[in-house]
C-alpha cells in the first residue's frame, strides 16, 4: 500500500464528501425549521442541473445566466411546493408531511422525465479539464469549485442564522414553535423561507457537480440520500457538523472501496449510517440539547 | 345483467370488426414485446421505432407476397411478468403467427415456456447467450453474444501482447453478464484477470476503483457497463492521469458516450455492431448495404441516428419477412425458414442460423473501433 494511492483514496473522498455536505445542509435547514425531514431535497439537486442543461442547450444563454435562471425556478418550485403540499396540511404529524414530500420528489421526478426525457446529459465544466496535482494526488478545478461553493455558503448560513431578524427567528422556531408563535413570530413564513432557501441550496449544488456526476431526471434519489446521511451523521446542523458528516461519508466511501471492496462500497456507509443512528441518534457533533441551526 | 349484456353486444361488435378486417386484406400479424417505458427503455424505444418504420416500408412496398403487414406492439416496461401477460395475449387474442423481441434477457425467458406451449416462433432482440443456449425449437435471437464482444476485445489484447488486464463493472445485470464472461474466456486467451473492480450504476465518482487498478499489476483496463458510469470512469481515468489502455463494452457503443465523457473518450477502444462506422466500411462489407439503409431510414424518420439497438429489431423483422416470403404465413413454415436462413446480411451481423444455432452470429459481428476526434475509427 503506498501512500500516493492513500492520499488520491482521501482527496476523492473529500471532494464526494463537500459534495454531500452541500445536499446534506439543505435536509438540515429544512428539518430545522419544521421539524420534517425533505425527501424532495434530491430533487432540487436534479432541477438545478438539468434546467442549466435546459438553458444551455435549448435557449443557448451563457453559463453565469443559465445557473442564475436555474436557482432562480428551482427556487420558485421549492416555494410552489411548499404552498401546495406542505401548507394546506394544518395540524398535520411530521411524519405525513415526510410521507408527502416522498410523494413529492416523486412527482417532480416524473415531470422532470417527461419534459427532458431519460437520457443522460454532460454540462461544460466551469473552468477547465487540466487536473491539478496536489502532492502525489490529483483533483479537478471542478472540486475547487465544490469547495469553494461549499465554504461559502455554511459561512452565509451561519451569518444569516446568527445576525439577522429572520435568522434569528428560523432558530426560535427550530427551539419551540409554539413559543416562536406566541412572542409574534411568523412561523408559516419561516418554514415557507426554509423551503425557498434549501431549495436554492439544493439547486446550487446540482449545478456546481453536474459537470462532474453528469445529470438526468433521476439523479437526485442517490444524491439526494447520501445527503440525508451526511446530515444525519453531523446530527442535522446547519454548520460545519454536516460538512463533517458529509466529508466523513466520502472518505469511508472511497477508502472502503480502495482497500476493501468495491462492490461494498456503498454497504459500508450506510452500516455506518446505521451504527450512529443506533447509538448516537443525535449525530456525532452534538452535546445533549445544544443550539442545533 | 346489464354488464353481462353490454359485454356481450361488445363481443359481437368485435367479431364483425374482425372478420369484415379478414375479408378485406387478411394481414399477416406479427407481434412484438418491446420494454418501451421502464429502465430499458434505451433498448425497447429505438426497438419500437424500428420494427415500426421498417413494417411501414415493407407495406408502402405492397407488403409480403401481397399481404400487408400488421405490427401489434406490447410495452414490456422490462417487467417479466408484464412480458408473459402481453406474449398471452399476442398468440391468444391477436392470433399472431410470430412474436419479436422482448428487449432483455429476463423478459425473453420468461416469454419462451408461453410461446413454446403456444409453438409460435420467437425473435429475441435481447442479448444473454442463455436464450438459444442449449437451442430451442422456437426460439431465435438477433442481438449478439456477450462472449463474442469479449472473445473480440481479448484478441486485440493477444495482439498487443497484453497478459494482465483489470476488469471494472458494473453492479446490474449487464455488468454482472460482461463479468462473467470476461471471467470464463480469460484462460482460453492467456489473459490473468489480476483486479476484478464493480461499481454501481448511479455512482458518480470512481478514482477510488481507478487508484487502486493504478497501483496494481494490470497493462490495460476493461470496464463493462452502459451510459453514465463507463462515462465518468473515462473522465476519472484522465483525471488521475491512468496511462493504460482502456476498453468498454458494446454498451456505449453510441455517439452519446463521445458527448457525455468528451475528450476523457479519446483513444478509449470498443467492440461494436458495424452501425456506428457504416460510413467508413470498405466497399466490399456485406453489411454496408443494409446499414446505410437502416442509417438514413432512421435518422429521416426520428431525427436520431440508428443505434444497433434498433438493429436488432430491423433484423428481426427482415428476418421473418425472408422466412413468410420463402414458406408461407403460418407459425411452423415460418419457423422452419428461419433456420434455414443462411448468409442473411443484416445490421448486427451475417446470420446463419441451423437446427444447433439459433443466435446466428460469430465474432465478426462485432468490430473493434477507437475514438478518435470524438468519431469512431476501425482497429484494424
Amino acid at each position: 500500500m503506498h501512500f500516493d494511492q492513500i492520499s488520491q483514496y482521501l482527496l476523492s473522498g473529500l471532494s464526494t464528501g463537500a459534495i454531500y455536505a452541500l445536499i446534506g445542509v439543505g435536509f438540515s435547514i429544512i428539518h430545522n425549521s419544521t421539524g420534517i425531514i425533505n425527501f424532495a431535497q434530491g430533487e432540487f439537486v436534479m432541477l438545478g442541473g438539468m434546467l442549466t442543461l435546459f438553458f444551455l442547450s435549448a435557449l443557448k444563454l451563457p453559463l453565469i445566466i443559465a445557473v442564475v435562471l436555474a436557482i432562480g425556478v428551482a427556487t420558485l418550485a421549492g416555494v410552489v411546493f411548499e404552498r401546495l403540499a406542505i401548507r394546506p396540511m394544518k395540524d398535520a404529524s411530521p411524519i405525513s408531511l415526510v410521507i408527502i414530500t416522498i410523494g413529492g420528489s416523486i412527482l417532480i421526478r416524473g415531470i422532470a422525465m417527461l419534459l427532458w426525457g431519460k437520457e443522460t446529459h454532460a454540462i461544460p465544466t466551469f473552468s477547465g479539464n487540466d487536473p491539478i496535482l496536489v502532492g502525489e494526488a490529483t483533483i479537478l478545478p471542478q472540486h475547487l469549485w465544490i469547495f469553494a461553493v461549499t465554504a461559502v455558503v455554511i459561512v452565509c448560513t451561519k451569518l444569516y442564522f446568527s445576525f439577522t431578524i429572520s435568522g434569528k427567528a428560523m432558530r426560535a422556531c427550530a427551539y419551540n414553535r409554539r413559543a416562536a408563535g406566541l412572542v409574534g413570530i411568523d412561523v408559516k413564513r419561516m418554514v415557507f423561507f426554509s423551503f425557498a432557501i434549501s431549495a436554492a441550496m439544493g439547486s446550487m449544488a446540482g449545478i456546481i457537480v453536474a459537470p462532474l456526476t453528469m445529470t438526468s431526471y433521476d439523479v437526485g434519489v442517490m444524491l439526494g440520500l447520501k445527503g440525508f446521511c451526511a446530515a444525519i451523521i453531523g446530527g442535522m446542523s446547519s454548520g460545519l457538523g454536516t460538512v463533517f458528516g458529509g466529508v466523513i461519508l466520502g472518505i469511508l466511501e472511497s477508502l472502503g472501496a480502495g482497500l476493501f471492496s468495491s462492490g461494498y462500497k456503498d454497504a459500508i456507509a450506510f452500516v455506518i449510517l446505521l451504527v450512529i443512528l443506533l447509538v448516537r441518534p443525535q449525530g456525532l457533533f452534538k452535546k445533549g440539547e445544544t443550539e442545533r441551526v | 345483467m346489464p354488464r353481462i349484456l353490454s359485454s356481450i353486444v361488445a363481443s359481437v361488435a368485435a367479431v364483425f370488426v374482425l372478420s369484415s378486417g379478414a375479408f378485406a386484406a387478411a394481414p399477416i400479424k406479427i407481434g412484438a414485446l418491446f420494454a418501451v417505458t421502464g429502465p430499458a427503455s434505451f433498448l425497447g424505444e429505438p426497438e419500437r421505432n424500428t420494427a415500426q418504420m421498417v413494417v411501414d416500408e415493407i407495406n408502402a412496398k405492397g407488403g409480403i407476397g401481397g399481404h400487408k403487414v400488421e405490427l401489434v406492439v406490447y410495452d414490456t416496461q422490462g417487467d417479466a411478468t408484464k412480458a408473459v401477460q402481453a406474449a398471452n395475449r399476442l398468440i391468444k387474442d391477436d392470433k399472431v403467427v410470430a412474436i419479436i423481441g422482448p428487449s432483455t434477457t429476463g423478459d425473453t425467458m420468461a416469454v419462451i415456456p408461453v410461446v413454446e406451449k403456444a409453438q409460435i416462433p420467437l425473435v429475441s432482440c435481447a442479448a444473454g447467450s442463455k436464450i438459444t443456449d442449449p437451442p430451442k425449437k422456437w426460439v431465435f435471437k438477433t442481438a449478439q453474444n456477450d462472449s463474442l464482444a469479449v472473445a473480440k476485445i481479448y484478441e486485440d489484447l493477444n495482439k498487443r501482447k497484453i497478459s494482465r488486464v483489470a476488469i471494472l463493472t458494473v453492479s446490474d445485470g449487464f455488468g454482472s453478464s460482461g463479468r462473467e464472461q470476461l471471467k470464463a474466456h480469460a484462460a482460453k486467451y492467456g489473459i490473468q484477470i489480476v483486479s476484478d473492480e464493480t461499481y454501481g450504476p448511479k455512482d458518480t465518482d470512481m478514482t477510488a476503483q481507478l487508484t487502486k487498478i493504478k497501483g496494481g499489476q494490470a497493462q490495460a483496463v476493461i470496464c463493462w457497463g452502459t451510459n453514465p458510469g463507463p462515462a465518468v470512469i473515462a473522465r476519472n481515468a484522465k483525471q488521475l492521469g491512468l496511462k493504460l489502455p482502456l476498453y468498454m463494452s458494446h454498451g456505449v457503443s453510441s455517439k452519446k458516450f463521445i458527448e457525455l465523457a468528451g475528450d476523457a473518450a479519446e483513444g478509449i477502444m470498443l467492440p461494436s455492431g458495424r452501425v456506428i462506422v457504416a460510413d467508413v466500411l470498405p466497399g466490399s462489407d456485406k453489411q454496408k448495404k443494409s446499414l446505410l439503409a437502416f442509417v438514413k431510414d432512421y435518422q429521416k424518420h426520428f431525427k436520431a441516428e440508428g443505434d444497433h439497438f434498433g438493429g436488432h429489431a430491423w433484423d428481426a423483422v427482415m428476418l421473418l419477412k425472408g422466412a413468410i416470403e420463402r414458406g408461407g404465413d403460418t407459425p411452423s413454415a415460418i419457423r422452419d425458414e428461419l433456420e434455414k436462413t443462411r448468409g442473411f446480411a443484416g445490421i448486427g451481423g451475417i446470420f446463419n442460423y441451423s437446427s444447433s444455432d439459433h443466435a446466428g452470429l460469430s465474432k465478426d459481428a462485432f468490430v473493434l473501433v477507437e475514438i478518435r476526434n470524438r468519431d469512431w475509427i476501425l482497429v484494424k
